[in-house]
């Protein structure tokens, strides 16, 4: 498949929201239950909670790019009984109303009680936003890698494997943003957000791997004897039936060496994880924020190119119709 | 229920593209709008068609046949195109079995286009939404043609009869018999998409004989047997001068 920038951007960007959403509510859990001191909230929270907005506006703005009719995009949230785009569309709007509510009610400390648990702990307006959100976000994730997971005939995407990457890459961009923002903002959390950050990207790496593992033992199941039904072991397309552009030549082909896709694999392997872990290890401890933002962008840029190759791998069985030019 | 659908005999096909410009020139002519080209005349051109002919070979020479393949949307009986759609412009008629895009409603987000397996739909550059054959819909039930042309336009050009059209659901139906008698398949069963439109097998084609080929019914002794030899001094064509 081609990698789409919009769709890069897209599903990138709003993994960080997501990810610094879900490290500003694992904050306030921990905080609720005196394992961690109690961030200003003013400045984590309600800050915390714009900067989660602006990363998923910003996804939301770039997937505008990708449609050839934006103006009509509303209607794309009518068929969410069985579309997962369709239910994306819906819960991404729904997951940025929530952070705006959850950094609003930090920011006027709007805390009304809700309830007290039986061990005397006080949920307010905020803890149950924050779970709110936390539920959403999962969703989102899910929705996001389910477009790609549920189609079976792109088997480099048809697997559980996609919906553990989106989440944990998504979670440990966004804890990762958390930690260099906690360094200014709540130098106390610094030592705990990177050691999530930490745990997440190792965990992102390690179901990266596995799916990388997965889809270099993948053999084909289409092939041009079962595309054009004959039986013979030697077929050879000698004409696709014209020689200028067309959708199915662009849209699913990257239109790049082998190589390239070999040099992006080992490109985002360093840049979306071992050069983090590393940066992130040694921000950590020292709480630097120069280190922790450095880790933050090198990520970034990681995963963007882990989209690219994610894409680029996924070979789709129209490509074996458009074999030959002519 | 009715399932339309082409049944494409790759026997017959001689791949002259006769169905991909009529198929061409009804659908840009339509009420639904162009079917655009982008720079026709230019150096790149790029354009958006519902039927390609793509042609393969199959074995190795001297042992070589040329396939020439017409490929158009399926009309799959179990779409994965449809419910994918988060518009619903992506619909299957119940009515008979037309897969079709409201164009009117379409974003152009192209994910129809990932999950048919067969690469039978393309975005038009031009209108920004995605299209695909349609089964000449506007003509297949037009009352202003003739009974014998309410049919796809691609199938009224095809110069051999190589494409039938009809409803594959009806035993008795042109199509079904076709499918039946000479072996029809679907294009990868593996995805259990339940394509439509079947291609019927490239096939031997027998030598039929017939009893007068055998028997020479111009016979005046009605005698089987060697005929008399004519004299040499007659002129020798010999079916018709050699009594
Ligand atoms: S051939 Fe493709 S576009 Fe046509 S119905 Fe089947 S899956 Fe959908
Ligand atoms: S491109 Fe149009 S028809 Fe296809 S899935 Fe998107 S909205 Fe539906």
């Amino acid at each position: 498949m081609r990698p789409d920038a919009s769709v890069l951007l897209l599903t990138t960007l709003i993994g960080v929201g997501q990810g610094l959403f879900l490290a500003l509510a694992t904050v306030q859990l921990y905080a609720l239950g005196r394992l961690l001191p109690e961030p200003d909230a003013h400045t984590f929270y309600a800050h915390g909670s714009l900067l989660a907005l602006v990363f998923l506006a910003g996804g939301l703005v770039a997937s505008f790019f990708h449609l050839g009719r934006p103006e009509r995009a509303w209607r794309s949230a009518t068929m969410w009984r069985t579309s997962w785009l369709s239910r994306e569309v819906i819960v991404l709007p729904a997951m940025m109303s929530v952070v705006v509510l959850y950094g609003v009610a930090h920011l006027v400390a709007w805390k009304p009680v809700l309830a007290v648990l039986p061990s005397g702990l006080a949920i307010d307006a905020t803890v149950a936003l924050g779970v709110v959100g936390t539920v959403l976000a999962f969703a989102l994730f899910l929705c996001t890698a389910m477009i790609y997971a549920c189609l079976p005939f792109l088997r480099e995407w048809a697997t559980p494997l996609t919906v553990a990457n989106y989440t944990l890459l998504g979670g440990a961009s966004g804890f990762t943003l958390a930690a260099a923002f906690s360094a200014w903002t709540a130098p106390e959390l610094t030592r705990f957000l990177a050691g999530w950050a930490f745990v997440l990207t190792l965990a992102g790496m390690a179901s990266r791997v596995a799916s990388l593992y997965r889809n270099h033992r993948l053999k084909p199941r289409s092939t041009l004897q079962t595309a054009i039904g004959i039986k013979h072991p030697r077929i050879v397309q000698t004409s696709a039936g014209f020689m200028g552009g067309s959708f199915n030549t662009h849209e699913f082909f990257h239109g790049r060496p082998h190589s390239a896709l070999r040099s992006v694999k080992w490109v985002f392997l360093l840049a979306a994880f071992a050069i983090p872990l590393a940066l992130l290890a040694l921000g950590g401890s020292t709480g630097s924020a120069p280190l922790l933002v450095a880790a933050f962008i090198v990520q970034y840029a990681g995963l963007l190119a882990e989209r690219w190759f994610f894409f680029a791998q996924a070979n789709h069985p129209q490509n074996l119709y458009y074999q030959a030019v002519a | 229920m009715t399932q339309l659908a082409l049944v494409i005999d790759l026997n017959v096909c001689v791949g002259c593209h006769a169905c991909v410009t009529s198929c061409k020139q009804w659908n840009t002519s339509g009420s639904a709008g162009p079917l655009t080209d982008l720079e026709p005349y230019g150096k790149d051109p790029n354009g958006a068609f519902f039927n390609r002919v793509q042609t393969f070979e199959v074995g190795e020479y001297p042992n070589t046949q040329t396939v020439h393949f017409p490929k158009s949307c399926l009309h799959c009986e179990d779409p994965p195109c449809v419910p994918v759609c988060p518009t619903g412009a992506s619909y299957k008629r119940v009515s008979d079995g037309i897969v079709l895009v409201d164009y009117d409603k379409c974003i152009g987000c192209k994910y129809c286009s990932w999950a048919c397996p067969y690469g039978a739909r393309e975005v038009d550059p031009g209108r920004r939404v995605m299209t695909k054959c349609t089964l000449c819909v506007d003509r297949i039930y037009d009352p202003a043609l003739a009974e014998a042309e309410r049919k796809p336009a691609c199938v009224m050009a095809c110069p051999t009869s190589a494409r039938l059209f009809g409803d594959i659901h009806d035993p008795e139906s042109e199509v079904s018999r076709a499918i039946r008698d000479s072996a029809g398949y679907a294009l990868m069963p593996e995805w259990g998409t339940h394509p439509a439109n079947h291609y019927l097998p490239r096939r031997k084609t027998p030598m039929r004989m017939h009893e007068d080929e055998l028997v020479r019914f111009d016979n005046p002794l009605k005698i089987d047997a060697a005929l008399p030899k004519p004299p040499k001094s007659d002129p020798s064509l010999d079916d018709v001068m050699s009594w």
